[in-house]
């Protein structure tokens, strides 16, 4: 039998600091009567680390999750895709200037000091690589989702509205360069 | 593998066209025409002596897997070696793209060493 789970900040919440992953005896918690899949949101935090690491050879730290009420982007620059499947889905990723500069300056090879259309389309393909290796990870588990066309904003306290409704999920990064964060909002099950 | 070799790099993002140039470059290809969709891609290979098509999947206008599909049915372009560069690696998609006649496919995110191994393999014969 399922175990499920009340809120995101008590002890039953368990998160591991190291690597950044949820882990519980139950691949659900429930929050404010919504349900959500851990087992879906952890593969994005998988492909966002191995995403970055790959393409600009950053490590970032996981922080502690929280349950995110409003829409206001915690970056300067975001990326943000759909995805539909078992159960329907946004996905958000969100850089502060400083960390993305630094990311897409490892990308090219060369040196860009403001967010311009390149790092924009930057943070397209980024988000694009995240939400198919993500996908990659959930087919193995036996959940086929297929992926939307990214699409960016950016601006000082830019808006990010969720393509689907349901709870959303912040996981906070760090690097040395910078934070971001990456957000999951999935459609409640019933 | 003939660095002289002209190359078409097909990719919705401007970043990822980068990204492979630059490895290719590196390589010693010099040789390099980008589109941005599809059907872009294919008037260019009809108008260009195309030797590699290296694509995305999922693009506006005209996705990868449409352009492949054109490729191999053209008597004129059939025996281009075509590698899909996506982010697309479920089954479903590396079955479709290997039936559709794809000649090597890479998963994005990817390392040069990757791509360039890739490469080596099409064009070692």
């Amino acid at each position: 039998m399922k175990r499920t789970y009340r809120t995101l900040n008590d002890c039953e919440m368990q998160h591991n600091a190291e690597v950044g992953l949820f882990t519980r005896p139950s691949n659900f918690i429930i929050m404010e009567g919504q349900t959500l899949d851990v087992k879906i949101i952890n593969p994005f935090i998988n492909a966002t680390l191995n995403v970055l690491e790959t393409m600009a050879f950053i490590k970032s730290d996981a922080q502690k999750p929280y349950l995110k009420k409003d829409n206001v982007a915690k970056g300067d620059v975001s990326g943000v895709v759909g995805f539909t499947g078992e159960t329907n889905g946004t996905v958000f990723i969100t850089f502060d200037e400083s960390c993305i500069l630094k990311i897409v300056s490892n990308m090219f090879g060369e040196q860009i000091n403001e967010i311009n259309d390149e790092i924009k389309d930057a943070v397209g393909e980024l988000t694009n690589m995240i939400s198919g290796q993500a996908r990659k990870e959930l087919e193995e588990i036996g959940k086929v989702f297929q992926g939307a066309i990214p699409s960016v904003v950016s601006g000082k306290n830019h808006e990010i509205k969720p393509l689907t409704k349901g709870p959303k999920i912040a996981i906070p990064f760090k690097t040395d360069f910078g934070n971001f964060t990456v957000e999951v909002s999935l459609e409640s099950k019933s | 593998m003939d660095l002289n070799m002209k190359v078409l790099i097909v990719d919705d993002f401007t970043t990822m066209r980068k990204l492979i140039r630059n490895i290719l470059k590196q390589i010693g290809f010099a040789n390099m025409i980008e589109a941005e969709n599809g059907k872009a891609a294919l008037k260019v290979l009809k108008k260009e002596n195309i030797d590699l098509v290296l694509c995305d999947w999922n693009m506006p206008e005209m996705p990868g897997i449409d352009l492949l599909k054109a490729v191999r049915s053209d008597d004129e372009l059939k025996d281009i070696p075509f590698v899909m560069v996506t982010a697309e690696a479920q089954k479903d998609n590396i079955v479709e793209a290997v039936k559709a006649g794809v000649t090597n496919y890479v998963v994005k995110p990817f390392t040069a060493e990757t791509l360039i191994e890739k490469l080596n393999a099409i064009f070692k014969g």
